[in-house]
């Protein structure tokens, strides 16, 4: 695979939503090309026979009815009880719309 | 003798006889806490209060017994982290499949172990907490990444404890540190609860002083769970009913020993001799020849198992890891520590339409790969009872080793992985002991799908003919 550049890291770490500096923007770019160099010693296997596998042991898709499971449930309590930051029963999270 | 000292076997014994008290062993277990934790960081959390529950469960089968539990298992009443320091101080609001199997059968976790961070690691170096130093040597590190639970084993500081593996995190510390960890079948032990990193990939068991105890906390922690579609429906065997049965007949093959990273180590030639030992116990001994491609009757090495084993872990950990936004729980995002982020990151990029080799999409054709993996077990079981090969290339590393490479943990790994991928069984006992540095070898014994009992066997049956078991005094 080609090459991947300290820019293409940034945008990817936009997507996943990871803060990274300059530094480590670099570093990562690094630590990937190392990375996709073991990663492409696998293209040299012919798999052109081969089936995808998407599991190893013989499950089959399990379905359950769409109903609430109450030994599942937390109470408003426990559920924010872990939370940073709340406000009357509820979380609070960043503004993602501009005030304009 | 200190009670701390006891397995899990003799220590069900004793309290049955009432030869020795809770308290006895408490006393002993929190005497040598005190005294080592301090040193090798094996534990981030400990129940002060753990004696008074162990002393409600004495006519339970575990007998309210201390077992350490890696602390990427969710746990009621103690924090978890995964050793990360986005989920400081996160306290479960519920209480993962495997504890709350142990806690039903009279196991009290006396605390939560140190490891990798988020288990991306074989060294419990990328620990947001600090490094576990090996008890056996503390200059070494112990392997990871459930290197805390294995530390805690090796120092005496629990009487069991339990780690998870995705690929070498069971095996590979416990073979550096000495100890016994079994790494069952993929879907033989639920994943509710277990903080996810490659779900495909991931399965808890227990790390513990003999093979013995291995099958005891096994019989408890495994089987079907309505909360992990993943688990067999398979009946559960009693493990410890057979487990003197021997390895007479049966068909054993030795493994990646040809290999050239392996030929010439001090770990081959452990192994070797314990294929003349599994002989003279009456099995037929193969050694079987490696290849780097898909061959009838050779087994296929593990340069495309790293390669294949870093696209879907990392995808699967891109995936399993978005849901910490520190919204609900936790720290936000910018609490990942270097290698999680590398992970993320990669993870992200190895899913997207971007890492194309040709026209497909490289998860896929690392998917296809693994098929060859499950295929080459496959041809080897129908031929052999059971596979074995050096658990790690080498001996315990030193602190410091695992700095500045990417790759170190899947080189660490590189013998285990594709049993990993294949999502069969493993279990690793020591096998070698060297007086120098006090450090061990691990022998993996390798079985099929679900035939934990016949690995426990083969374990068993050379535990009993050597003697590299640091309790077992012959």
């Amino acid at each position: 695979m080609k090459k991947i550049s300290a820019k293409t890291v940034e945008y990817i770490a936009k997507l996943a939503n990871i803060p990274v500096t300059e530094k480590e923007k670099q570093e990562l770019a690094e630590g990937f090309n190392k990375t996709l160099e073991v990663i492409d010693a696998l293209f040299k296997v012919d798999v052109s026979n081969i089936l995808t596998i998407y599991q190893v042991t013989g499950m089959e898709n399990i379905f359950r009815e769409d109903e609430i499971d109450e030994e599942k449930m937390l109470s408003q309590d426990q559920a924010l009880a872990n939370a940073k930051r709340k406000y009357q029963g509820y979380f609070v999270v960043d503004q993602i719309l501009a005030e304009d | 003798m200190k009670l701390n000292q006891l397995t899990l076997k003799k220590a069900i014994e004793l309290l049955d006889k009432k030869e020795i008290s809770l308290d006895e062993i408490y006393q002993d277990i929190f005497k040598v806490i005190s005294e080592k934790n301090k040193i090798l960081n094996v534990y981030l959390s400990i129940d002060n209060h753990s004696l008074e529950k162990a002393k409600s469960q004495k006519e339970k089968p575990l007998k309210g017994l201390p077992i350490a539990v890696k602390d990427n298992f969710l746990t009621i009443g103690l924090p978890t982290t995964a050793s990360s320091k986005v989920l400081e101080g996160f306290m479960s609001p519920y209480e993962s499949t495997v504890t709350k199997r142990l806690k039903e059968n009279g196991g009290v976790v006396i605390g939560k172990t140190n490891m990798d961070a988020w288990a991306h690691g074989s060294s419990t170096e990328t620990s947001d907490y600090g490094p576990t130093l090996n008890p056996r040597n503390p200059k070494y590190l112990p392997g990871g990444s459930s290197g805390g639970s294995a530390a805690a084993v090796a120092s005496d500081m629990a009487i069991a404890s339990i780690g998870s593996e995705t690929a070498g995190s069971i095996r590979q510390p416990a073979s550096w540190c000495g100890v016994v960890g079994l790494k069952p079948t993929y879907g033989r032990v639920s994943r509710y609860g277990v903080i996810a990193m490659g779900s495909s990939l991931d399965s808890p068991g227990p790390i513990t002083k003999t093979v013995e105890d291995a099958a005891i906390i096994l019989n408890y922690i495994a089987g079907d769970d309505k909360n992990d579609g993943t688990t067999s429906k398979k009946p559960v065997l009693d493990y410890t009913k057979n487990l003197k049965k021997g390895v007479k007949n049966l068909k054993i093959g030795i493994c990646y020993l040809d290999h050239p990273k392996i030929k010439n180590t001090q770990a081959a030639e452990a192994v070797k001799k314990a294929g003349k030992i599994f002989e003279d116990l009456g099995a037929k001994v193969d050694f079987i020849l490696s290849s780097q491609h898909l061959q009838k009757n050779k087994i296929l090495t593990h340069e495309y198992a790293i390669s294949v084993y870093t696209i879907v872990q990392r995808g699967e950990v891109s995936s399993n890891l978005a849901r910490y936004d520190g919204i609900r729980y936790g720290n936000d995002r910018s609490f990942f520590g270097h290698e999680a982020k590398n992970r993320i990151i990669l993870g992200v990029f190895t899913l997207s339409n971007q890492a194309k080799n040709q026209e497909e999409l490289v998860y896929v054709y690392a998917q296809k790969v693994r098929h060859l993996y499950v295929k080459n077990f496959q041809d080897l079981f129908s031929k052999y009872d059971l596979l074995i090969s050096p658990t790690s290339p080498s001996y315990a590393l030193p602190v410091g080793a695992t700095s500045g490479d990417p790759m170190f943990g899947e080189l660490q790994d590189m013998l285990v992985e594709p049993s990993s991928l294949a999502g069969i069984c493993g279990i690793s006992v020591p096998c070698f002991y060297d007086e120098k540095t006090n450090l061990y070898l691990g022998l993996n014994i390798m079985g099929d799908y679900f035939q934990e009992e016949k690995i426990l066997q083969a374990a068993f049956a050379f535990e009993e003919a050597t003697n590299y078991n640091s309790w077992i005094k012959k």
